[in-house]
């Protein structure tokens, strides 16, 4: 058997409001133990009162894999790893490992702020699983990985927060467990830093251990992972090569992907006018992907068939990020159809989105065909399509070397220009050469 | 992108871990009446070595007077008990001077009373570790009362001081001390791992202990001796081992005769305490992640 890992028929069933009210007062217990002893424990009450965080979830990893779990939020990725790591106990099922686990449920477990970088190191490290020796033999190796060797005997407490996160992932980062389990580390840090974790990480996995990645981003999971496990309402949803559940999960997210067809031109949207036919996104190569070039342009292309000829039609997008946020809206201006009655048959529209205009993040593309004089909205199918635009940090996007938080919903490459003047001392100087 | 595992094992020939054909771990919901794990404990020691150098290392940090404190706690209340019940209230205190007599009671009182506060609060102190790594928890408290244990032996400082002032030498009954200190921290350790336990759920207890500790104290003989009790009421101290213990430790130090037979009452309380304590622990110990 080489399974590292089996996971079997595993549940773990919360009270509702527990995460709320997370301590009860004796007054409280004292209460419902004088109030409620004749209703029988309330045993009708209570079933309603509990939820599955997880429930019957299996699954086997195999010695050496690297496996990513991924799932929106509340999907039971996070309380599946704390069951992993044994921080919680399942209520339901068996967990089998063959190895020793190291588990990196937050970086900075354990670290206390009036300590010094050197006390944490050791503290942290022993908390995390590792023998005093064996801290004591990274040591270097953790510190210059942190790049904090000048700080080493300050106390974290004046550290900057990067600082304190590096230092905190490369302790964990060293740990060598047969079995390494990491929960949405790498959410935090600058992008290079982030780069350098997932890096060690792959290394990590090159050596033959087995890590469990649980993670929002899709990029980190398809980059590490060769396989993944799609968690959806505590369930799997999709087991398998990541890309196949990437794919699967943005799907599952909203609905939508990249492509959207209606095969039935009776149940499409539309009226006896226009109906629509398809709606697909794709780079500029003329792919149709989800994951698109933040620096290179995005084809949004609808196909629809008008049923009904002499209608003047204005097929038009709406873009929306992930909170449901307006960020634009595009119409046609196709010089050749503008103001233009339009005969039957099939008419395939296309926008094209500039290369660095969108920021980095989920968008969401309605489809609509609208008449404006007089003004008749034949379809408006509002969540059509969507997909991902990525920076791959290569330095040549708006975001040149920074790599840290950058906000915005749009993010152009603008001009710029710079005029110098030289400190005014010198430019006495240079103009008074008598 | 990685190889997957499959074609990396093809690559090496060979896993780099042999597999052990049992399971290490297996993790289930756990029946009610499950053993303590003394083998993991024993496992995890160095953890407890690193928790329990922590706490002393935090306890005085960003203090003026540090570790000073742990002399100027007993002694402080020694002076005050001294002003109002040595001389205003005339405590008998069996021929010995009262501030030796309170001194010699409000050390291990001291070291008592703060090590069962503090693992008191230790687990919900340490949540973030509780909710984020696994380890046995027992670590936090046991930690907690461990790091007691300096200030207990720097508040013997100022006791040596205080039986050289009144010319009290040393016996061989110094020679159980150490049994005493084992016994109180055994005690500490009941009373403080149950405490702990009990705060994760009901917070009541952060408001109880204090008052609690309070009323302890004047049951302890660290004020009154309990000879000054009327003989047949006196088995109702015995009830309480820290009366025995501060009792014996007077004894031990200032060559008083022992009550041998109040320290083994006092000694088969703590190891049921001892027992109770850590059964009914580690019986909550897993849902402490849920509900901390």
């Amino acid at each position: 058997m080489s399974s590292i890992i089996t996971v079997e028929h595993v549940g773990k069933r919360y009270r509702i409001g527990e995460s709320q009210a997370s301590y009860s007062t004796l007054r409280e217990s004292l209460v419902h133990a004088i109030s409620s002893p004749f209703r029988k424990f309330r045993k009708n009450n209570e079933q309603s009162q509990f939820v599955w965080a997880v429930e019957d979830v299996s699954f086997e990893v195999e010695a050496g894999g690297v496996v990513g779990i991924i799932g929106r939020n509340g999907a039971g990725k996070s309380t599946l790893l704390k069951m992993l790591s044994r921080v919680t106990e399942p209520t339901t099922g068996r967990i089998q490992l063959y190895g020793r686990v190291g588990s990196l449920l937050e970086v900075g477990t354990g670290f206390h702020p009036e300590l010094t970088g050197r006390e944490n190191i050791t503290l942290n490290g022993v908390i995390l699983g590792m023998g005093r020796k064996e801290v004591r033999r990274k040591f270097d190796e953790i510190v210059s990985f942190a790049e904090v060797e000048r700080f080493i005997d300050t106390p974290v407490k004046h550290y900057s927060s990067g600082m304190y996160l590096r230092l905190a992932f490369s302790v964990a980062a060293h740990l060598e467990p047969e079995i390494l389990m990491v929960d949405e580390v790498l959410a935090v840090g600058d992008a290079r830093f982030q780069r350098k974790c997932l890096d060690k990480m792959q290394d990590v996995g090159k050596q033959g251990h087995t890590v469990l990645f649980v993670s929002h981003s899709m990029a980190a999971i398809t980059r590490l992972c060769p396989r993944a496990i799609l968690l959806d309402k505590g369930r799997v949803l999709c087991d398998g090569p990541s890309h196949q559940v990437a794919s699967t999960y943005l799907n599952s997210g909203l609905g939508i992907t990249a492509a959207h067809e209606w095969p039935d031109i009776d149940k499409a949207p539309g009226d006896e006018i226009v109906r629509l036919h398809h709606v697909r996104v794709r780079n500029e190569n003329g792919e149709v992907t989800e994951a698109l070039d933040i620096r290179k342009p995005i084809a949004i292309e609808m196909e629809f068939e008008v049923l009904k000829g002499g209608y003047e039609l204005a097929p038009n997008y709406h873009f929306f990020d992930e909170r449901g946020v307006c960020i634009f809206v595009a119409g046609d201006n196709d010089p050749a159809w503008l103001n233009r009655p339009r005969p039957k048959g099939r008419f395939v529209s296309t926008a094209w989105i500039p290369g660095n205009l969108l920021a980095e993040g989920t968008m969401i593309v309605g489809a609509a065909v609208t008449t404006v004089e007089p003004e008749i909205v034949h379809f408006f199918e509002r969540d059509a399509v969507a997909f991902q635009v990525i920076d791959n940090m290569d330095g040549d996007s708006a975001r040149g070397q920074y790599s840290g938080h950058f906000p915005g919903v749009v993010r152009p490459v603008l001009n710029w220009d710079t005029r110098y003047t030289a400190e005014q001392c010198e430019t006495v100087a240079d103009a008074a050469p008598r | 992108m990685l190889p997957n595992a499959k074609s990396r094992n093809a690559e090496t020939g060979e896993h780099s871990f042999p597999l052990p054909s049992r399971p290490l771990v297996t993790i289930e919901p756990s029946k009610s009446l499950a053993a303590l794990n003394l083998r993991e404990l024993w496992s995890h020691r160095e953890l407890l070595y690193f928790l329990t150098l922590r706490d002393i290392k935090v306890r005085y940090k960003q203090t003026l007077l540090g570790a000073a404190w742990a002399i100027l706690q007993p002694v402080f209340m020694m002076v005050v008990f001294s002003l109002f019940f040595g001389r205003l209230g005339a405590v008998s205190s069996n021929g010995i001077p009262y501030p030796l007599f309170a001194l010699a009671g409000l050390v291990p009182w001291t070291f008592f009373a703060n090590a069962v506060t503090t693992s008191a609060n230790s687990l919900v102190g340490s949540s973030n570790l509780i909710t984020k790594v696994y380890f046995p928890r027992l670590l936090v408290p046991a930690g907690a009362v461990a790091a007691g244990l300096v200030d207990l032996i720097v508040a013997f400082l100022p006791l040596f001081g205080a039986m050289l002032y009144y010319k009290v030498g040393l016996t061989l009954n110094i020679l159980m001390l150490p049994v005493l200190i084992l016994l109180t921290t055994l005690f500490a350790l009941a009373v403080g791992t149950w405490m702990s336990a009990l705060n994760v759920k009901y917070r009541d207890v952060r408001f109880a202990l204090p008052f609690v500790i309070q009323i302890w104290l004047f049951v302890s003989s660290v004020i009154v001796p309990s000879t000054a009790l009327p003989e047949k009421w006196r088995w109702i101290l015995s009830l309480n081992p820290m009366s025995a213990i501060i009792e014996s430790y007077r004894s031990a130090l200032l060559g008083l005769p022992f009550d041998w037979q109040m320290l083994g009452i006092a000694t088969t309380i703590t190891l049921v305490a001892l027992a109770y304590s850590a059964f009914s622990f580690h019986r909550v110990e897993k849902t402490f992640a849920d509900i901390i």
